[in-house]
């Protein structure tokens, strides 16, 4: 019974000692980024390297902030992201589920996921653009291609490591295979899915970049492509900036997620 | 009174690489109901392969186990099944778990929350009814999978080394709950184990297997009464029967002196 009353005291000790920790390492995340823009003020304010220094890159952020253009560029990068990944991955649970449970599926689809990953789906814009056009589709296809080929992957995975006694406990319970599928293999899985999904966002977001560098007319990639023509190292700045901060943003988010959804995990 | 689990001249081969390997030859064994029946024997002696074949999991080569009369064909919920390594479901509250076999019945909430109620507080397990397993100590564990087990109403509970992976202490606890559990919700027994102690403080009858290939060497009858205090453990008819156990377990003879 000791068990009973010691828990709740190192329980709540515990989190308050994660919380100082918590405090300590914002501190110096806080600490290191500060120095980072010191660095590069100083070095470009002294002259030794040709880029702009952070005011200037502020000011810029300001104006394109003003006159609308930051935000649909960003708006259009987005959405090509989004639309990709989101096509990409809701393909790559079926498929990957179907790989992990059926050996014919796998055996079927195996072949051609092992080749297609040895080809950076930038490889495929040639091809995208040839043979889809300039439009949106060659560009949210490669993004779906990305994000669908990185989290297949760990979809499968997850689904051939979910332990054998575990399948074996809900069968001796009754349990029938789709009982199985859906309340064992499904929550089972769910970590290696979710560590999927954050590994196809950030291909989505390397090849939307790519993607638009090689045609496009709007989107934060184009625009970088723009300035580039004029010199124009602030915009640059701006918007490698953004895609940065949007892609920390929304790997954030899918952590919280992830940490939701696989609360009941042990930790080591 | 027709016995309630039947191992008639049950074989299992495996196939390997080179050839194949007989870890279970000709196993043959009468389980009375209500009865507590341990398995003790080196390892290799096929008693989990016996086991599983019961939980129809694993299927026989050759013989057949029958339950109430009834060959068995696959898993089934009247045959429930512990594991050494808990197999809990790690997402699900210990009352969840114990709701699961519930669910797959299709059980309605109300009833389904009564009956877990009822066997989380038999293996005492209340005030962590909706705790995750993660926050749980392997004793605790061990008893939330038992509570799993009952609440499905199974004739028979097969257990395959349950407090193997336990310290010496809570084994010794969680032996004198199941004992207790069971007087309370009579089932027949099947459980296997390693520890020759274990398997005579529980049983009312030792079954002894020996290796290469796995079969049966002797049936060692426990004349202890229950309930098994920690007087019995240490009484001199307890030494001698655990004696007799470990001799059937250590000196065993070499395969052809069987039949």
């Amino acid at each position: 019974m000791s068990a009973v009353s010691v828990k709740p005291r190192t329980a709540s000790s515990g989190k308050a000692d994660r919380r100082t920790m918590d405090f300590a390492s914002l501190g110096l995340n806080v600490a290191g980024v500060v120095a980072g823009v010191a660095i590069w003020w100083s070095l470009t304010g002294s002259g030794v390297v040709g880029l702009p220094r952070p005011p200037e890159v502020l000011s810029r952020f300001i104006e394109l902030l003003g006159n609308g253009q930051l935000l649909r560029d960003t708006a259009a990068s987005l959405a090509r992201v989004l639309t990709g990944f989101l096509l990409g991955v809701l393909l790559a649970i079926p498929v990957g589920f179907a790989m992990g449970w059926y050996k014919v599926a796998r055996a079927l689809v195996e072949p051609y996921l092992q080749f297609f990953r040895m080809i950076p789906p930038l490889a495929i814009i040639p091809l995208a653009i040839v043979t889809m056009g300039i439009e949106e589709t060659p560009k949210i296809f490669v993004i779906f291609l990305a994000s669908f080929l990185a989290s297949v992957v760990a979809t499968y995975q997850g689904v051939i490591s979910v332990d054998r006694t575990m399948i074996n406990a809900a069968r001796v319970l009754g349990a029938k295979d789709f009982t199985i599928f859906r309340r064992v293999v499904v929550p089972a899985s769910t970590p290696f899915i979710l560590v999927g999904v954050r590994i196809g966002l950030g291909s989505a977001w390397a090849t939307v970049v790519a993607a638009e560098l090689i045609a496009a007319q709007s989107g934060l990639g184009y625009r970088m492509q723009q300035a580039q023509l004029y010199y124009d190292l602030p915009t640059i700045f701006v918007s490698l900036f953004a895609i940065g901060i949007l892609g920390l943003t929304m790997d954030r988010m899918l952590q919280a997620v992830e940490r939701r959804l696989t609360i009941w995990q042990e930790r080591i | 009174m027709t016995p309630k689990i039947v191992f008639d001249n049950v074989t299992r081969r495996f196939d390997l690489k080179d050839g194949s390997f007989l870890a279970l030859d000709r196993f043959s064994l009468d389980v009375a109901d209500g009865e507590f029946v341990t398995v003790v024997g080196p390892s290799g002696c096929g008693k989990s392969t016996a086991l599983n074949i019961a939980a129809g999991l694993l299927k026989a080569s050759g013989g057949e186990v029958t339950v109430d009369g009834k060959p068995v064909e696959g898993p089934g919920p009247e045959r429930g099944m512990i594991f050494q390594q808990y197999a809990l479901f790690p997402w699900l509250s210990v009352r969840d778990n114990v709701e699961f076999g519930l669910r797959v019945k299709g059980e309605p909430p109300a009833r389904r929350r009564e009956i877990a109620e009822r066997f989380i507080d038999l293996v005492g397990l209340g005030q962590f009814a909706d705790a995750l397993p993660k926050t749980l100590s392997g004793g605790m564990k061990q008893r939330c999978a038992i509570a799993r087990a009952y609440a499905v109403d199974p004739v028979i509970l097969l257990m395959d080394e349950p407090f193997g992976a336990l310290d010496a202490l809570t084994r010794v606890q969680l032996q004198d709950q199941l004992l207790e559990t069971w007087s309370r919700e009579r089932r027949t027994v099947m459980f296997i184990t390693h520890d020759v102690d274990e398997a005579v403080y529980l049983a009312n009858r030792v079954v002894v297997m020996a290796a290469g290939p796995g079969r049966l060497q002797e049936i060692i009858e426990v004349d202890l009464p229950y309930p098994r205090t920690e007087e019995i453990r240490l009484s001199p008819e307890f030494t001698a029967i655990r004696n007799r156990v470990w001799h059937a377990v250590y000196h065993q003879q070499p395969a052809q002196s069987h039949g």
